[in-house]
């Protein structure tokens, strides 16, 4: 593939990927709105028992094993294959045999010996701060590295990249309330990737805009940043395929715990790329940023 | 910028060697003595093991600690002769009636140092406040605080001194906030008798049945072990748990099962002579967290200071309690907010594929910079693999924990070091289009290209940093190796990168070179 002298006027039609992107935060709105996350005990408490079996098993016995023992809500789904469950229960309990009595009476129920490789139970009060503690670190972390571009650079770019990210973020939370993936404890640390991501790619399309700026004052804003959208998208999409190719190897390989993040880690990188491009880049132009970079001499002695 | 002086480049290399010597013990066991040992530290969740939070549920003690002033402000005031009404405890707060030309009098026993004493200079342990002739006096704050402090301290000493008698593997027993504990308890497959021990607060008592005939005795009625019977037991201690000095499991050959002999202190042994001298012939029950666990009949006046809990335990049951008595009771009851277990099988499962994607995503990686950059791309491949033992030795170095999300965010890095490289090379040629001398060519791209690594990469450590202060457990895990990961790539690509292609440039002398 040739990504060299590309002459693509990108941003001519930015009002095109504008309503398109526009059209899809809508849908992602609603579909947060009505749907909601499909929030994992982290965020909401409960207990998950990831359980092995000797034999295959269907998982509507195993449910209705625990539904006699009034465990609140109960989803019961193969994880791997059909020797491995996930029950993930919505009742929690502080009581130090809570676990074990699960476990005899699934296993007089079921009338075998269960393995219980991995348990996870989060109170209430845990759940709580781990919300708070999630939200606090999205927005922290994007408030301060939107600091640091403002200080780089000029406020449009820091505008520019804000509008950027939300609009990856929305995408992100978007794509997991659509498709029902869970949302754990993991997934906040991959949002954050992404929007470390994106805000990677947009800054490196954004210091070639700012080069170019200082290097000609005369084109148009409209052809300087087509010219460095230009420039980078050998970068661009050269990074994106090699980090796209490494976590596509994770989710197909990496094992079911992985796979919700390496999803959304993909997700975010195709998201992150487009948005940089398409949003981040054309911002500049609608906000009209500054055209006199003449460095200010200092000529007091 | 492809200058390197001799330090530099010795400086370059012996970073190298030296991350190349603490990553060594990851891979190899090495039986030389003056190297160093040590491994990276891998989180429960891929050695397997238990995390367990606990909350100290401090709110018993509240009452029962308003419950003793309570008696002593009582004694206080009928010592005093100051007459009250109405006294009652309700809501976390003792209120009473009193004539009001007492009030001076009831404010001198407020403040007296033995009833009301000071935490510091402006805190005392009671609050109170006057309402016409009524008063209201709860706990203070300060007063709360401390025996909350207190209940974690002595809760921390009991539960560590518990889970010792285990003979558990490097637990981790850390207090967290002013009301938590946090359990780290490595390899451990089933935590089910580890949790039995720490969530049992063991409050033993010993007390009579009430007598039938004995009206006038203030007793409850609790329920033994099975909840199968209820008893009427005196609400009168005879003796409480603190005078155990010792507890060990026994088998009593007569009944066939499994009991508890227990050993008491002096003060103990004799008043449970004099107990049991006066009272031969009536049951004596044992009480563990309300609930009854035997009730013998006193036959002899034990005044051995020795004595017998059989209570039809099993095996592990009776070596349970020995623990639990010996350690003494948690001065609040437990209970477990948090619990993470991964068994030993799985955590090899996720090690194994975590490190398979990784190899294979590394793979993936490396070719295609190689059909991208070809000879300059065997050089960023192998600062890439240099990247990736640095970083590891840095983890072994600063003891972090490498958890599942940890493997994530080294992939991360890789994709990380991966763009730096990208920009580098795509700059130069670049640079090259417009400039015919390929050493002022190389220069200026890796000149121009410094400023948007840096900014790129500084938002993302920001990130890191955000994540690793905020977050917990796996996104801590997971903000570690980005941070670490960001600073290794850097160092490899951007110096011991440009020093490989700065060496094989001056050795082409000139000729054309082709990225």
């Amino acid at each position: 593939m040739n990504f060299y002298n590309t002459k693509i006027a990108f941003i001519n039609h930015y009002k095109k990927f504008y309503t398109l992107s526009l059209i899809i935060i809508i849908i992602s709105l609603i579909s947060l709105f009505s749907k909601g996350l499909n929030l994992g005990i982290d965020f909401k408490g409960g207990t998950i028992i990831e359980m092995q079996f000797n034999q295959n098993l269907a998982s509507d016995k195993i449910r209705s094993g625990l539904l006699k023992q009034e465990l609140g809500d109960i989803k019961v789904k193969e994880f791997g294959d059909s020797k491995t469950f996930l029950a993930i229960l919505e009742k929690k309990s502080g009581k130090s045999n809570f676990i074990s009595e699960i476990k005899s009476n699934l296993e007089k129920n079921l009338n075998q010996s269960i393995n219980f490789r991995r348990v996870e139970m989060v109170g209430p009060k845990i759940s709580k701060e781990l919300t708070e503690a999630g939200i606090y670190a999205v927005v922290i972390a994007l408030v301060l590295m939107l600091f640091y571009i403002w200080l780089r650079f000029e406020w449009q770019f820091s505008m520019g990249a804000i509008l950027a990210l939300s609009h990856d973020v929305i995408l992100t939370l978007g794509a997991f309330s659509i498709i029902g993936f869970e949302f754990n404890l993991s997934i906040i640390a991959a949002v954050l990737t992404i929007v470390g991501y994106s805000m990677n790619d947009t800054v490196v399309i954004y210091d070639r805009i700012r080069e170019n700026l200082k290097k000609d004052d005369r084109a148009s804003l409209l052809d300087l940043i087509n010219l460095s959208v230009n420039e980078t998208l050998p970068r661009t999409l050269k990074t994106s395929i090699t980090t796209l190719l490494a976590l596509t190897a994770i989710y197909l390989f990496g094992g079911e715990i992985l796979r919700g993040f390496s999803f959304a880690l993909i997700w975010g990188v195709i998201v992150g790329t487009y948005s940089s491009i398409f949003i981040a880049s054309p911002l500049i132009l609608i906000f009209n940023v500054k055209r006199d970079w003449s460095e200010v001499i200092d000529n007091t002695p | 910028m492809l200058q390197f002086s001799k330090l530099k480049i010795f400086t370059i290399i012996s970073l190298i060697i030296f991350g190349f010597i603490f990553f060594l013990p990851n891979v190899f066991k090495s039986e030389v003595s003056f190297l160093p040992k040590k491994k990276v530290v891998l989180g429960l969740d891929l050695q397997g093991g238990s995390y367990l939070l606990l909350e100290v549920n401090s709110k018993p003690l509240f009452k029962d600690k308003l419950e003793t002033k309570s008696f002593e402000l009582k004694k206080k005031l009928r010592s005093e002769r100051i007459n009250y009404n109405n006294f009652i405890i309700k809501n976390s707060t003792i209120s009473f009636e009193f004539n009001i030309e007492n009030k001076d009098n009831i404010l001198k026993v407020l403040n007296d140092n033995k009833i009301n004493e000071n935490i510091d200079e402006s805190n005392r342990e009671l609050n109170y406040q006057f309402l016409n002739n009524q008063i209201k006096i709860n706990l203070s704050e300060s007063y709360q605080k401390r025996i909350k402090k207190n209940a974690m301290e002595q809760s921390l000493e009991i539960i560590r001194s518990r889970i010792d008698e285990l003979g558990t593997r490097e637990p981790t027993i850390i207090a967290q906030g002013e009301e938590r504990i946090l359990i780290e308890l490595p390899g451990i497959k089933n935590p089910k008798r580890i949790k039995e021990i720490i969530g049992t607060t063991a409050k033993l008592t010993f007390r009579f049945i009430a007598d039938n005939d004995a009206k006038k005795q203030s007793y409850e009625k609790l329920q033994s072990k099975n909840n199968l019977e209820t008893y009427n037991v005196q609400k009168k201690l005879v003796l409480s748990g603190e005078h155990l000095t010792d507890a060990q499991p026994g088998f009593d050959n007569l009944n066939n099962s499994s009991v508890v002999n227990f050993k008491l202190d002096g003060f103990g042994a004799k008043k449970f002579a004099y107990a049991t001298k006066n009272n031969i012939g009536r049951r004596l029950a044992i009480i563990i967290d309300d609930k009854v666990v035997s009730a013998p009949v006193v036959r002899d006046a034990i005044t051995t200071g020795n004595g017998q809990i059989s209570g039809s335990f099993s095996v592990e049951e009776a070596n349970n309690l020995s623990i639990i008595l010996r350690s003494g009771a948690l001065p609040a009851p437990m209970s477990i907010i948090e619990e993470r277990t991964v068994g030993p099988d799985l955590g090899q499962e996720s090690i194994d594929k975590g490190i398979l994607s990784l190899i294979i995503g590394f793979i993936l990686v490396i070719l295609y910079i190689f059909y991208n950059y070809k000879i300059f791309g065997i050089f960023a491949n192998i600062s890439l693999f240099i990247n990736l033992i640095l970083l590891i030795s840095i983890l072994t170095i600063v003891e972090a924990t490498l958890t599942l999300p940890g493997i994530a965010g080294i992939i991360l890095t890789v994709g990380m070091a991966v763009d730096a490289n990208v920009l580098i090379y795509e700059r130069i040629k670049e640079e090259l289009k417009i400039e015919d001398n390929i050493l002022i060519a190389f220069d200026n791209g890796y000149k121009r290209v410094l400023t948007t690594l840096l900014d790129a990469n500084i938002t993302t450590l920001i990130a890191a940093f955000v994540l690793y202060f905020i977050g917990s457990g796996p996104i801590k895990g997971f903000a570690v190796t980005l941070a670490i990961g960001i600073i290794t790539s850097l160092f490899t690509t951007f110096i011991l990168g440009r020093l490989f292609v700065s060496v094989y440039i001056k050795s082409k002398k000139g000729q054309e070179i082709k990225i």
